[in-house]
């Protein structure tokens, strides 16, 4: 359908009231839902995490419960990820903002019985720090957890159906297409672009406003506008959170992009591993297309954009914009040397600009709210929010969207709750397989983009992994390196055959080998990709062991020279021992030694034979009198 | 990653007939190739040669491209998958957690490594990316069926538990 | 025109058109940047890392092959950074190369050990892991040992976009990468057409012609076999080349001389049956002209572009000349007329072709080019392997006399000796077909079908008639032009078509030049030069006038295209699709 201002006006009207009770606070929001056709709305997180979790049976729990009690005043909704994906399920029950977690079957029942017909929330079944000491309950906004977070790029998602259009629109969703197409020119948009301070959120953070300047200014008939939705990075999941729980703010994004440079196209490469994702964007496509926000003569302007799928295979230097275009282009996705640049002659040849998904998912916010708004946000040179995926040994594993120049201990202790078993903080990690390690005396630096590559790590696309006194850095950067090495494309010879050569050096260390010549070795040959390799992949993939070197050398050390891995990761390294005081000789772990490395007698002491030994582990799980000592 | 394919080819005409019908779609769209990959595995679970042949015919494109491709990607497979899929993923935050440990314990407990199938074509491993269910690591999947917070001797559990339903 | 960009590399002003690249800009300064993996018009993908350099202002070093020049630009090429990224890439690919130079093909001759040389490289700095292939030597043409691979994807590039054979390709990724065939089941069961261009772009010794040399010696100290050389209308062209001597050189005279000092035997002039050749086919042409048989006529002399005709259009077979090669024809002129008139059982001739091409080699073998169970040509050795014989047998090549070649069959014409060259079978074809149609027709030189470049095409008025001809070098050419016929875009008469970008002049058997000389000369021209001097230098210069041609049709083969000639002089093709 042709869509003008006007039915944008009351499709917006027409569901406003039902999206805001989620978004007000407590009080308000139940004053408002008073009028509503719904007295209560049930929120279940359809992300990801909660899916694994088994949302699932929880909706389907809820969506039974209320047809058997013939309960029609009561709205299930599923939405994209909440952002703590630790306690999934996650469901939240509006208009009082009851945040229930870990969610079963069961406990839906409980929800519609208690909660929903008896008006009386389960208290019990609450995440716990929405319940004060006192039994009020916390607003969610309150929480340690949210409440450093600011969301703009994550705004929508754990708030609408993402499979819903109209609920996008309720919340000014399409309004800044419409202001784009209406109202302003292609440099209007640049100028306001570049004022805000927008840049890139895939790793390197270029401007998005000079990025569309260049593209803008190639002279072609066709041109493209491209979505890297390929998170590769281990333990990075923002752009998946974004696809799934607010896709139509990409799709609006792009358009506006493609209005800006002059595409008429666009395309969304997104992994292949991401079926959630990739279905809600199917649907928001077909959705957009029927409102008529994409195709022909879009707001009646002429103007005309579209946006196509295209699945990446499973290849982590497909995130590399080059590698991206020649895998859309149905080739090995290997990256291409620039000069020239995506915006000159990027895929197919054409100019083309791509954004990832978060990057894009600022756009229309920036349009509504201006530039200013925007770069008021953050720090001098890094403007708005970021997402991060907090994950590893932290205690709110999860999504959390911060203004840039928030520290890393306020992520970690505040946000992230800390480290779960009392254990010490040793290392984060942010920037995945490129980026670097930040020790504990980088703690309280503000984060931003170059706050982190001035001590040695990077943006990246944002996965940040805690690491506590149990992990051994060596074996980290070997474990980045492994992946690289693997994901190196091979078509450069400095990352095909130098990213191997530096995991030997690594195995070799870990392994029992490593001679301090080695290191110097690694830095050699780390320096030199960094200079010579064709792609970011490549020049960035000695990172993580740059910076375990330079903040963890004396662990590299210990390797080298005392054979030993403190953190008792590295295999070759453990040694298994009796305690002959603690032993009593029950011969359990000798009888279950794959083995045969243990000997003794019945009720005496047993001894491991080294030589044999082959650091399974398993006589330290079976042994009942914690005899069997791993150093 | 895609390595030599050596069982006997056993497509269906129907199967020929689907496939074709997909290069049909894809042969005028540029890059058509990746989609075309995508679905010829969707319908054969795997690409063999005979399947590669037809596909370079019907896009008219070299045969050591449709192969350069096909072994570019991971998720591209040359040999028949097992029945159940089993991933656990190596991801950072699983792999903090300790997801090496339960890759090892299922290797062990099928008798086969990670990108091999066990002989009566029952399972097959893979060690694959971030799944993006970090909250819940490490985690593993059987058959896109998602098992989080595993522990080696969980893993085990869940696959023997596909072994009884198979009974 | 094109604007022109200032720029200084190492602090020299440098002045060249938008477009060109620092490598190339740098050849102005007198600097030749090294490189593995660029080869002009071939492979341009800067991935091999070699020729990086620094442009001030920028992060990073860049690949100096693949970086446009920009105004005002700085350079530098040779800084400590340079140096020691250069040296360190070097070592890294020797760490998977293997180092088997004592006996490799390519030693002293190998790009990967003049670097290496150059940069004064330690060897096993980063030793490790070596990948371990399986050397491919599934056809009679071309062996391929991936463990000296460096994966620069110059023969890929060549295989791929100029020959558009597709072949081989990358298989698997990072480390793993290597270059094959699909499903590695060997260049034997692709669409290779043997034409060895993968041999010549080679910096490596990763591929090289499956060599017959022990067979020839075999042969030569047989005392029950006579054995004849036979020598391509190019490998005079490029002989020398092997022995260190300036591309360009004619070394007829010496190339006699050094293969009579191999051993007993007799070493005659294959462009005679060029002459043939251009004899019988012009005949041809003349009678599918009248005889409305299938038009046009394509040439049939090169062995790849038959392969490739019977691989991926073998509707086009009723098109090729029925013409055998000259290899061919020499063959079976051989092991008839020659046998029968010097009492020779056909048994105990042992008939060696000397070319500059690699497909030859299946050429041979080929069940049509067998008479009563005799191989007309028992083996064809490349431009490469004689070198090697004459090197093995201690000839001081250089210092030779010069020898002409054995009678009866030294005496050919200028229109053979450019056979050897793009469009000399076409010029060769005109000359007899003009004054054949047409005895007052004298016209000699055809310059249109001249010159190096992939499609070429002229209309000649014969004998009131306008001739509308096409040739074509390199099979993605060839491509090119069946498909303009094929959509009836284009008519033509007569086709001529080489498999190997140039001609025979750049075979795939032919010496293999550096690409410091393949980036910064014109190779095939300057080759084909040769060739064209000795076709004007010439007194007899039409295939038909060479007396001995005449002899031969006298005394054996009656006539063109009549029963003699037609069964041992023409050949039957089939499809390999």
């Amino acid at each position: 359908m042709g869509m003008t201002i006007e039915k944008l006006n009351e499709i917006q009207a027409k569901n406003r009231e039902l999206v805001m009770v989620r978004k007000l606070i407590a009080e308000k929001s139940e004053e408002m839902a008073a009028h509503s056709k719904y007295r209560k709305q049930i929120l279940v997180c359809g992300g990801t995490g909660c899916t694994s979790s088994g949302c699932q049976k929880v909706a389907a729990a809820f969506e039974a419960e209320i047809k058997e009690k013939k309960i029609n005043d009561v709205l299930i909704v599923k939405t994209g990820c909440f952002g703590l994906c630790a306690l999934g399920p996650i469901v939240i029950v509006y208009p009082e903002g009851a945040f229930y977690s870990q969610a079963t079957p069961e406990g839906a029942k409980r929800i519609i019985d208690e909660h929903i017909l008896g008006g009386k929330i389960c208290k019990d079944l609450l995440y716990p720090e929405t319940v004060h000491e006192d039994g009020e309950i916390l607003p969610l906004s309150e929480t340690k957890f949210y409440k450093k977070q600011m969301r703009i790029a994550l705004k929508n998602c754990g708030v609408i159906n993402p499979e819903n259009i109209e609920e996008y629109i309720a919340l000014d969703g399409y309004r800044a297409l419409y202001k784009v197409v209406t109202s302003m020119s292609q440099d209007d948009v640049i100028d306001l672009m570049l004022a805000s301070g927008l840049r890139g959120r895939g790793g390197a953070g270029f401007p998005t406003g000079k990025k569309w300047a260049f593209a803008k200014a190639s002279k072609d008939e066709i041109k493209y506008v491209c979505c890297n939705a390929d998170e590769g990075d281990p333990g990075a999941f923002m752009d998946r959170s974004i696809l799934e729980g607010d896709p139509h703010a990409l799709l609006e994004a792009m358009a506006i992009a493609g209005y800006t440079i002059g595409a008429k196209q666009g395309f969304i490469y997104v992994r292949a591993e991401y079926p959630i994702a990739v279905e809600r964007l199917k649907i928001a496509i077909a959705q957009a297309r029927k409102y008529g926000f994409l195709g022909r003569n879009i707001f009646g302007t002429g103007f005309e954009f579209d946006v196509e799928i295209r699945l990446g295979a499973g290849a982590f230097v497909c995130g590399e914009e080059t590698a991206l275009m020649t895998s859309i282009e149905g080739k090995r996705g290997e990256p291409r040397p620039r000069p020239p640049f995506p915006a000159v002659k990027g895929l197919f040849g054409k100019p083309t600009v791509l954004n990832n998904v978060e990057t894009y998912a600022n756009i229309a916010q920036i349009i509504l709210n201006g530039a200013e708004w925007y770069s008021s946000i953050g720090t001098a040179t890094s403007k708005g929010t970021k997402v991060f995926a907090l994950g590893g040994k932290i205690t709110n594993v999860g999504l959390v969207e911060v203004p840039m120049g928030t520290t890393l201990r306020e992520i970690i202790e505040e946000i992230g709750g800390g480290i779960p078993g009392g254990k010490k903080f040793k290392a984060a990690q942010t920037g995945g397989p490129s980026g670097g390690c930040i020790p504990a005396c980088h703690i309280d630096i503000p984060i931003d983009y170059e706050g982190l590559s001035q001590i040695g790590s990077m943006m990246g696309s944002g996965g940040l992994i805690i690491m506590d006194e149990d992990t051994c850095m060596v074996d980290i950067a070997k474990f980045y390196l492994e992946f690289t090495c693997d994901e190196s494309c091979g078509k450069c010879s400095p990352c095909r055959i130098g990213t191997r050569r530096l995991l030997q050096l690594l195995d070799k260390i870990t392994s029992g080998h490593g001679e301090m010549e080695d290191l110097e070795k690694i830095e050699d040959l780390s320096s030199h990709m960094g200079v010579s390799c064709l792609c970011a992949l490549g020049q960035t993939a000695s990172n993580p062991v740059v910076s375990t070197l330079r903040y963890f050398r004396e662990e590299y050390v210990e390797h080298i020279l005392e054979k030993k891995c403190a953190a008792k990761k590295c295999k070759d390294l453990v040694r298994y021992n009796v305690d002959p005081i603690k032993c009593r000789g029950c011969t359990l772990c000798a009888r279950n030694c794959p083995a045969g490395a243990i000997n003794g007698a019945i009720k005496q002491a047993h001894v491991i034979d080294h030589e044999k030994c082959i650091k399974c582990g398993l006589c330290l799980n079976n042994c009942k009198f914690g005899a069997i000592i791993k150093d | 990653m895609a390595t030599e394919t050596k069982s006997t080819f056993r497509g269906t005409p129907k199967q020929e007939r689907e496939l074709k019908k997909v290069i049909e779609k894809y042969k005028k769209i540029p890059g058509g190739l990746m989609p075309v990959l995508q679905e010829a595995q969707a319908i054969y679970g795997y690409l063999p040669v005979e399947v590669q042949k037809i596909i370079a015919d019907g896009m008219g494109i070299h045969l050591s491209e449709v192969y350069g491709v096909a072994t570019f990607y991971s998720q591209f497979s040359l040999t028949p998958k097992g029945e159940h899929i089993i991933s656990v993923c190596l991801g950072t935050a699983c792999y903090v957690k300790g997801a090496d440990k339960i890759l090892e314990a299922i290797e062990e407990e099928l008798g086969i490594k990670s990108g091999e199938c066990t002989a009566d074509g029952m399972f097959s491993i893979e060690a694959c990316r971030c799944l993006g269910a970090c909250g819940l690591a490490p985690v593993m999947t059987v058959d896109g069926e998602v098992y989080g917070k595993c522990t080696p001797e969980s893993a085990v559990e869940i696959i023997r538990s596909y072994m009884d339903k198979e009974d | 025109m094109k604007k022109m960009i200032n720029l200084t590399i190492n602090n020299i002003p440098v002045c060249v058109p938008e477009g060109t690249t620092i490598l190339q800009a740098a050849k102005q300064a007198n600097i030749e940047i090294p490189s593995l993996c660029y080869l002009k018009d071939v492979n341009c993908i800067g991935s091999c890392r070699v020729c990086v350099v620094e442009v001030v202002g920028r992060r990073g070093l860049v690949a100096s092959c693949v970086y446009p020049v920009e105004e005002g630009m700085k350079v530098l090429t040779n800084t400590p950074a340079v140096r020691k990224s250069r040296k360190t890439t070097i070592e890294l690919i020797l760490s998977t190369h293997h180092k088997k130079c004592l006996s490799c093909v390519r030693g002293n001759n190998c790009e990967l050990q003049k670097l290496s040389y150059d940069y004064g490289i330690d060897e096993d700095r980063f030793k490790g892991e070596e990948p371990i292939y399986e050397i491919d030597k599934s056809t009679p043409c071309v062996v391929r040992d991936n463990n000296k691979c460096i994966n620069c994807l110059r023969c890929v590039a060549t295989c791929n976009n100029i020959q558009t054979i597709g072949a081989i390709g990358q298989i698997r990724r990072g480390f793993d990468v290597h270059i094959g065939s699909p499903f590695e089941t060997g260049l034997g069961t692709t669409d290779c057409v043997g034409c060895g261009q993968c041999i010549v772009a080679c910096p490596v010794g990763a591929l090289y012609e499956k060599s017959n040399i022990d067979e020839v010696w075999d042969a030569i100290s047989d005392p029950n076999k006579k054995v004849i050389f036979f020598t391509a209308p190019s490998i005079a062209a490029t002989l020398g080349e092997c022995f260190s001597m300036p591309v360009g050189t004619n070394v007829e005279g010496k190339m006699v001389t050094a293969i009579k000092m191999l051993g007993d035997v007799e070493v005659f002039n294959m462009n005679l049956t060029a002459d043939l050749t251009i004899v019988e086919e012009a005949n041809e042409l003349i009678q599918r002209v009248s005889t409305a048989k299938p038009l046009p006529m394509f040439t049939s002399c090169c062995p790849g572009w038959i392969q490739f005709v019977e691989h991926n259009y073998p509707e086009l077979i009723p098109n090729l000349s029925s013409c055998k090669s000259p290899q061919q024809m020499f063959g079976a002129v051989l092991k008839s007329y020659y046998c029968q008139k010097n009492n020779i059982d056909p048994k105990d001739l042992y008939v060696v072709s000397v070319i500059p091409c690699t497909a030859k080699k299946f050429e041979t073998a080929r069940d049509e080019m067998y008479n009563q169970g005799i191989a007309d040509v028992d083996v064809a050795i490349t431009t490469r392997e004689l070198s090697r014989m004459i090197k093995g047998a201690g000839i001081t090549f250089t210092s030779l006399p010069d020898t002409e070649f054995d009678s009866p069959f030294a005496l050919a014409s200028g229109a053979a000796a450019i056979f050897g060259a793009t469009g000399g079978v076409m010029e060769a074809a005109l000359r007899t077909a003009a004054n054949l149609l047409d005895g007052t027709n004298e016209k000699v030189e055809f310059m249109d079908v001249r010159g190096t470049s992939g499609i070429k095409e002229a209309t000649y008025r014969i004998n009131g008639t306008d001739v509308d001809v096409c040739v074509a070098s390199g099979l993605g050419n060839a491509r090119k032009v069946i498909e303009m016929i094929k959509s009836g875009q284009k008519k033509y008469l007569f086709v001529e078509i080489m498999a190997c970008p140039g001609g025979c002049v750049n075979g795939g058997g032919q010496p293999v030049q550096s690409d410091s000389v393949r980036n910064y000369t014109e190779l095939k021209a300057t080759r084909a030069g040769v060739l064209y001097n000795a076709d004007s230098e010439g007194e007899l210069r039409k295939s038909h006038e060479n007396p001995i041609i005449k002899t031969l049709y006298d005394e054996y083969f009656e006539a063109p295209g009549k029963a003699k000639a037609h069964a041992l002089l023409h050949t039957t093709y089939q499809s390999r699709k």
